[in-house]
């Protein structure tokens, strides 16, 4: 057989599959790769009406200049690491709880029906999940706020309130996510080998030690990695929960990174200062990702592609 | 001490299945209340007597939203961009991972293209560069701005191309050697075994089309053409504009106006926005499941 037989030969062979392949590279490389190119807006003076690729002036790191003097630049990055710490504690601590609770359930039957309940808030989208929370939390009329005053306690007003925003939001995506989030623990629980608790048994160990002794250690691996690939999200503080749910009196508290990107880009239409505090926000978030990803793969041989 | 055990091990199922049956009430009883509201009179509703069933049965905000025309223009909008949408995602996805699942022997470029994908995942430009690039391409006002730039869901192309990769060489090789060429192979061969993984990135497709609202907000300008979730979102941020939009639209909706409020028309129309998804709710279950499984503990 000649090479050259074979090249061609292959050729062949492999060009239906560039064709299939060529539509979703052509979409990627025009809508994520373009927009990709369009971060040079950031060392721009820009003027929109030149268009994307036009001839705009070159002002170098000027805007990051601007950007990082402004006063609110600050709380900004704060308030987004808080939040976005807070969902990713509580959004480790709480399905782990969950998924041990319910797996002392014996029922199969009960067990599916609170699955099925505490499931539904995670497929609901945001805009939905907000009109019901405006209404629950709102300080005169909001169920929340009759049902504490039942008890003595003064009524709170948590989205505005400049105090009490930041944990709202915090147990508001528990609420949306503990559910559902609990899937892969329960998963990792029903993996664990029962014959680790026969043996537990056999060694005299009572229902809290086997919890202790073999059900933790089980699923240390996988909170591990829930925890290292959690890191990838410091800079995302959830645009679309806040965005629904914020308002001036609690910026102080309240603005994250991307609020913050979306007010300066299409409320006041600060394209270039806008699309540099989106870039510091991709480049900080690429280290974490990259990072994250290598670190699951060290500590528990987890590929993520 | 097995009789102390077992009393001490009763108090605690007990205790779980009461925390348990507390912590599903919380997450369902907003809900049920929101469908208490819709159907409530709207007195009531203000005066916070509505909990878990409706106070003055009354359809009367259903009637009001069902005629409003904003209502029913997003939620044409959602319709059409659900039904494009979706098999436009399903048709990238399975197109860009049968070649992906190919070994590197039998198609040379592929890690290229694997990192070329990747890569839109590790980093996000960013929203301004987003809206200029689909400001250039001319899709401002157009349904197509909702459906082009997430054409292909990475992250669903990665599960699927995993699954195809899981798949026995022999079934593959037992049809090329019967003379079927790739097309062939991948509908008569790849694409029947890997019905789960379908269903479930499928699932995903329409969760995503159902609720996403901000590329509406950013990329249409007229409030006819926005989908329904970000329809819902001006509602749910302004709702009070509501009714004022609609007071001056057409005589049988002025008759209503007395009759509704913005807190019992909202829950009509975030109740009727999540009928879809309720209806789905069992395969969700099941097949979200299965995703979330597949694209996270793969050992």
């Amino acid at each position: 057989m000649q090479p050259k037989l074979l090249r061609s030969d292959r050729f062949v062979r492999e060009f239906p599959l560039y064709l299939m392949i060529l539509p979703a590279v052509l979409l990627v490389a025009i809508y994520s790769y373009g927009s990709m190119g369009g971060v040079i807006i950031a060392f721009q003076k820009f003027i929109p009406a030149k268009g994307l690729f036009g001839h705009q002036q070159w002002v170098g790191v000027q805007n990051f200049h601007t950007l990082f003097s402004m006063p609110n630049i600050g709380p900004v990055i704060r308030n987004t690491v808080v939040i976005a710490l807070g969902k990713m504690i509580a959004g480790i601590i709480v399905p782990v709880a969950f998924a041990l609770l319910l797996n002392e359930i014996r029922s199969r039957l009960a067990k599916r029906v609170f699955q099925t309940l505490v499931y539904l808030p995670h497929f609901l989208s945001w805009v939905i999940l907000s009109g019901i929370l405006i209404n629950l939390l709102s300080p005169s009329e909001g169920f929340v706020n009759i049902l504490l005053s039942k008890i003595g306690i003064q009524p709170i007003f948590f989205l505005g309130n400049a105090h009490a925003f930041p944990a709202t939001m915090v147990v508001s995506d528990v609420w949306k996510t503990f559910g559902f989030g609990s899937v892969i623990y329960l998963a990792a629980l029903a993996g664990i080998n029962p014959a680790l608790y026969e043996a537990a048994v056999i060694d005299g160990a009572n229902r809290w030690k086997q919890t202790l002794h073999v059900t933790l250690p089980g699923l240390a691996s996988i909170i591990v990695l829930m925890t290292v690939l959690g890191f990838a999200n410091i800079l995302n503080g959830g645009f679309d929960q806040i965005y629904n749910m914020y308002s001036p009196v609690v910026y102080s508290t309240g603005d994250i990174l991307d609020t913050f990107v979306f007010r300066l880009g299409i409320e006041q239409a600060q394209y270039s200062l806008s699309t540099a505090a989106g870039l510091f926000k991709s480049g900080v978030s690429l280290i974490f990702i990259v990072a994250s990803y290598y670190l699951a793969d060290k500590f528990t041989g987890y590929k993520v592609f | 001490m097995s009789i102390r055990t077992s009393t001490s091990r009763k108090v605690f199922l007990a205790v779980n299945a009461a925390l348990l049956t507390l912590v599903s009430l919380i997450c369902i009883a907003p809900f049920i209340n929101l469908l208490a509201v819709s159907f409530s009179d709207k007195t009531a509703v203000a005066a916070g007597e509505v909990t878990f069933l409706p106070v003055g049965f009354t359809t009367v905000s259903y009637e009001f939203i069902t005629n409003s025309s904003k209502f029913l223009d997003s939620l044409i909008v959602s319709l059409k961009r659900t039904v494009i949408g979706v098999p436009l995602n399903l048709l990238l996805i399975v197109l860009t991972a049968y070649p992906l699942s190919k070994s590197r022997k039998d198609f040379r470029a592929r890690p290229y293209f694997s990192w070329f994908f990747v890569i839109t995942i590790l980093f996000n430009a960013g929203l301004i560069p987003t809206y200029m690039v689909v400001k250039s391409t001319g899709l401002i006002n157009s349904i197509w701005s909702l459906l082009l730039p997430g054409a292909l869901p990475v992250f669903s192309m990665l599960v699927v191309m995993n699954y195809m990769r899981s798949l026995p060489k022999e079934l593959l090789e037992a049809s090329y050697i019967d003379g079927a060429n790739h097309l062939q192979t991948l509908l008569r061969i790849v694409l029947p075994v890997s019905a789960p993984t379908i269903a479930t990135v499928t699932l995903f497709a329409f969760v995503d089309h159902w609720n996403s609202w901000f590329d509406g907000m950013i990329y249409m300008n007229r409030i006819e053409n926005y989908p329904l979730q970000t329809y819902l979102q001006t509602v749910v941020v302004n709702p009070e504009e509501f009714i004022r939009n609609n007071t001056d639209l057409s005589g049988n909706l002025s008759k209503y106006l007395s009759l509704v409020s913005a807190r019992t028309t909202g829950a009509a129309q975030m109740f009727l926005a999540m009928i879809p998804i309720l209806c789905l709710y069992p395969f969700l279950q099941k097949y979200f499941t299965t995703g979330l499984v597949m694209g996270s503990v793969k050992e």
